[in-house]
C-alpha cells in the first residue's frame, strides 16, 4: 500500500465538503462519535441537513463564522492506498492556502458546479495547481443531478476547460461527472450516467500511477545532518562519519561515483546506512545516511550529486513567488531569509518583473510590489551559492520559502524558473 | 536500468518523513527535548528518534510531565525504556507544581490534573531552556489538531494562535524563533491510529501491558469505564466491577477510559481498530468531552 496526497479546491457551494464527507464516510473514515457531534451541531444551528463541512472546520472561529480558515489535513484508507487530503478553503486567503496544500500534493481535485460551468474561480484553482506542478489534475464536474445527468452539459464544460488548460501546460487531466450529494461516480460508477465510460473518482484515486512522478534521474542528496557518534564505548564507531538526509532525486547505490558541492570534489559511496541495516539503493523519499570513501569536509546545506548531472550552483535566482504576509509587501530592495533544501541564507530582492493576475493570467509589468496572496516573477540575489534545479524538474530542489527577518514569519513561497 | 517501479509502502514513507523532521530539529535548534509519556505514540516517536540518529545516541533528553496519577505499568515502562536507550529522562511533576503553589488542585468528583499539566509543562520548558519540544500528537486525533503545523510556533507564554500559523510548504520547516519562544514539533502529524499499530507490529515494538486485554476493577461513568483508583472519588451509585478491558490511549488514571476488549495481541488490536466506529479520543478521553472546542482551548494555553 502506498500513499496518495491530494488537495481539494473549491468552495462549500461547489459541494467540496459534501464530496470529502462522502469519501470519508464511504471509506469508513468518519466515526460515529464524529458524525453524532456534527449532527448535534447542525441541529443546534437549525440546519436541516447534516452539515459535513463541520467535520473539517475544526477551529472555534471557523464554526462560529461558518467559514474555513486554514488548510485541514484529513486521512482515509482503502485496501489499495492510504490517502492524505489537504482540504483548502474556498474563500479567505485562498491563494496562500491552496499553494500550501498543493506543494506536497500528487493530485488535485478541482470542483466545478455543472450548472455554473467554468468560473473565474475554477480557472484560478487550475492555474495554481499547475504553478505548483501538481502532477495530476481531476476536474470533478459536480451536481450532475441538477442538470439531469446531461452528457451534453458535461461535454460543454470539458471542452471549455480543455481549451483553457492548453494555455497552462496542464499535467495529466481527467474529467469525472459526479453528484457528491447522491454519490454518483464517487465510489462506484453511476447508473444515472451510462454514457460515461471512465472510472469513478475513488477508483481513479486508487489507481492513478504516481511512482513515476518522482524524479528518479537526477541524483540530489541535500546533506541534512552529520552523524558522528561520540560514544567512546564502541571503538568501531570511533571514526564513523555519516551524512544524513532525505533523497530529493535520483537513485543512489553503494560504489557510485559522486560529487560534493560546493567543493566539487569527487568520491564514491562506501555504504548507504539505516538503523535497519545497509541498503543497496536509495531514492526519494527515503531518509538514509551516506558514508563516503574519502574524507571530505561536508556539512549541513551541502549537496551530493553525480559527476555528469549536477544542479546549477548559483547566487542569482529567477523565480515565481507567492507572497503570504498581510503586514508587509514584497518589493525590490527587500532583504529576507531564504530556506532552500537544507541550506539557509539571506536574500536580496533585486527586481520584480511582473505581477500575475491569477484569474486572467495577465502580466502587470507596472506593479511595484506584491501584497498578500499575490504572485509575481522576481530576481533574487543570495548571499551564498544554492544548488538549484528548475522547479518543473524537481519540486524539492526547485522550491524555497522566504522568512521575514523581523517577525520570523514565513512570508513567501518560491518556485525557481530558468535554472540551467 | 530502472526496472522496478520504486514504490514505497505507506509506513516507509511516513517513517522517512518523520526521520527528516527529527533531523531538521536536531540541526536547527540548540536545545530540543522529546515528550515521552510511555504512551504508544511517544513510544513510536522514540523509536524514530533512535533510527534518525543511529549509530549515534539520541541527541536530546526525554521529558515527562508526571501528574502523579499515572498507571504504574506505564511509569515502569517509561523508566526501563529510557534506561535501555541510555537517554536522559527529565520528570516534571505536577505534584511539585501544586506543592510550590504554582497551581491549585481541582476538587470534587471530577477533579483531574489534566489541565494543571500545562503549567508544569511550560515551567519545565522554561527551566530546561528548551527551544523545540517533540510531541506525539497526530492530526487524525482531533479536529483542532487537523489544522496544526508540523513545526507549531509557541510565543513566550507558550500559547498557540491557530489563526496566525506559519504557512508550511514542501518539506521546508521554518525554525526561526526569538529567545523565550519555542516550537512544538509533531513528527507523527500524518500518521493515523492504525498506522501507529501497523508500525508497532512491523517493528516488534514493546508497549505497556495495559494496551492489551487484562482483567481490571472498573466502574462506569458517562458511558466510559474508568479504573478504580485511589485518585478517583466515586459516587455511591458508581459500582466497581471486574471486566476484561484494554486501553486505546494512555493518559491520567482519572480521565482515561478503558474499552471492553479481548484483544491480547497486536494483530487482534489491529483487527479491532479496523472495525471500530468510534475515534480513540471519543471513546476514552473525558477531557475532550468537556466541550466541542476543549482541545483547542487547552492547546491555546500551551497544552500538549
Amino acid at each position: 500500500m502506498d500513499i496518495l496526497r491530494f488537495a481539494t479546491a473549491g468552495s462549500v457551494d461547489d459541494g467540496k465538503s459534501t464530496l470529502i464527507g462522502r469519501l470519508l464516510f464511504d471509506s469508513k473514515a468518519i466515526f460515529e462519535d464524529q458524525l453524532e457531534a456534527v449532527e448535534r451541531t447542525s441541529r443546534d444551528r437549525g440546519t436541516e441537513y447534516t452539515d459535513l463541512s463541520l467535520l473539517t472546520d475544526g477551529l472555534r472561529a471557523e464554526r462560529e463564522q461558518g467559514i474555513t480558515i486554514d488548510v485541514a489535513y484529513r486521512y482515509f484508507a482503502t485496501p489499495r492506498r492510504k490517502f492524505i487530503i489537504a482540504d483548502t478553503p474556498g474563500h479567505i486567503q485562498y491563494t496562500r492556502n491552496m499553494v500550501t496544500g498543493a506543494s506536497t500534493a500528487d493530485l488535485a481535485i478541482v470542483l466545478i458546479d455543472a450548472r455554473k460551468g467554468v468560473l473565474e474561480q475554477s480557472r484560478r484553482h487550475a492555474f495554481l495547481t499547475t504553478l505548483l506542478r501538481v502532477p495530476h489534475l481531476v476536474l470533478a464536474v459536480n451536481k450532475m443531478d441538477l442538470v439531469d445527468y446531461s452528457q451534453e452539459r458535461f461535454e460543454e464544460i470539458r471542452e471549455e476547460f480543455t481549451a483553457f488548460a492548453a494555455k497552462l501546460n496542464a499535467p495529466d487531466l481527467t474529467f469525472i461527472p459526479i453528484s457528491a450529494l447522491h454519490g454518483d461516480n464517487v465510489v462506484s460508477r453511476s447508473e444515472n450516467m451510462p454514457w460515461y465510460n471512465g472510472s469513478s473518482l475513488l477508483h481513479h484515486l486508487e489507481n492513478v500511477h504516481i511512482a513515476s512522478d518522482r524524479n528518479l534521474v537526477d541524483v540530489r542528496f541535500p546533506v541534512q545532518y552529520v552523524i558522528r557518534p561520540q560514544r567512546a564505548t564502541d571503538p568501531a564507531l570511533h571514526d564513523y562519519r555519516g551524512y544524513a538526509g532525505q533523497v530529493a532525486g535520483g537513485v543512489l547505490k553503494p560504489g557510485d561515483e559522486v560529487v560534493h558541492l560546493p567543493s566539487g570534489l569527487s568520491t564514491r559511496i562506501a555504504s548507504i546506512d539505516t538503523f535497519d541495516g545497509p541498503v543497496q539503493e536509495a531514492f526519494a523519499p527515503m531518509s538514509v545516511t551516506l558514508r563516503l570513501e574519502d574524507d571530505i569536509d561536508i556539512s549541513r546545506g551541502d549537496m551530493i550529486c553525480r559527476p555528469n548531472n549536477q544542479p546549477q550552483v548559483t547566487q542569482e535566482l529567477e523565480a515565481m513567488v507567492c507572497w503570504m504576509a498581510d503586514a508587509t509587501k514584497l518589493a525590490p530592495r527587500a532583504k529576507l531569509t531564504i530556506k532552500h533544501t537544507t541550506r539557509t541564507a539571506r536574500v536580496l530582492v533585486k527586481d520584480l518583473h511582473y505581477r500575475l493576475d491569477v484569474n486572467t493570467l495577465h502580466r502587470d509589468e507596472e506593479a511595484g510590489s506584491l501584497g498578500l496572496n499575490e504572485i509575481g516573477r522576481v530576481s533574487l540575489r543570495v548571499t551564498q551559492p544554492l544548488f538549484v534545479d528548475d522547479y518543473a524538474r524537481n519540486r524539492l530542489t526547485g522550491g524555497f520559502i522566504l522568512v521575514d527577518e523581523a517577525t520570523n514569519n514565513t512570508v513567501g513561497a518560491g518556485m525557481i524558473t530558468d535554472a540551467r | 536500468m530502472l526496472q522496478c517501479d520504486y514504490t514505497t509502502s505507506q509506513l516507509d514513507v511516513l517513517e522517512a518523513e518523520s526521520i527528516h523532521i527529527m533531523r531538521e530539529v536536531a540541526a536547527e535548534f540548540e536545545r530540543p527535548c522529546l515528550l515521552f509519556s510511555g504512551g504508544k505514540d511517544s513510544i513510536v516517536m522514540l523509536r524514530i528518534a533512535e533510527k534518525a540518529f543511529w549509530p549515534a545516541p539520541i541527541p536530546f533528553p526525554l521529558l515527562h510531565v508526571d501528574t502523579g496519577h499515572n498507571f504504574p505499568e506505564v511509569i515502569e515502562f517509561r523508566d526501563r525504556r529510557a534506561d535501555e536507550l541510555g537517554a536522559r529522562l527529565i520528570v516534571a511533576s505536577v505534584q511539585e507544581s501544586i506543592d510550590a503553589g504554582r497551581v491549585t488542585e481541582e476538587t470534587g468528583r471530577r477533579a483531574s490534573r489534566n489541565r494543571l499539566q500545562t503549567t508544569t509543562l511550560l515551567d519545565a520548558i522554561e527551566d530546561g531552556e528548551f527551544d523545540a519540544v517533540f510531541g506525539g500528537a497526530r492530526r487524525d486525533e482531533e479536529k483542532a489538531r487537523a489544522k496544526e503545523r508540523v513545526f507549531s510556533f509557541r510565543d513566550e507564554f507558550g500559547q498557540w494562535d491557530p489563526k496566525n500559523q506559519r504557512p508550511e510548504l514542501w518539506n521546508l520547516y521554518n525554525a526561526k524563533i526569538r529567545k523565550g519562544e519555542h516550537i512544538r514539533v509533531f513528527p507523527l502529524s500524518n500518521w493515523t491510529e492504525l498506522d501507529i499499530w501497523d508500525y508497532i507490529r512491523r517493528e516488534g515494538i514493546e508497549i505497556p501491558s495495559i494496551y492489551y486485554a487484562h482483567t481490571r476493577k472498573v466502574f462506569e461513568r458517562d458511558g466510559m469505564l474508568l479504573s478504580e483508583s485511589e485518585f478517583v472519588t466515586r459516587d455511591e451509585d458508581e459500582q466497581v466491577f471486574e471486566a476484561v478491558v484494554r486501553y486505546r490511549t494512555v493518559g491520567d488514571v482519572t480521565c482515561t477510559g478503558a474499552v471492553q476488549s479481548a484483544a491480547a495481541t497486536v494483530e487482534e488490536i489491529i483487527a479491532e481498530i479496523a472495525a471500530t466506529r468510534i475515534t480513540e479520543r471519543g471513546a476514552t478521553r473525558a477531557d475532550d468531552r468537556a466541550s466541542e472546542a476543549s482541545m483547542e482551548d487547552r492547546k491555546r494555553e500551551g497544552y500538549f
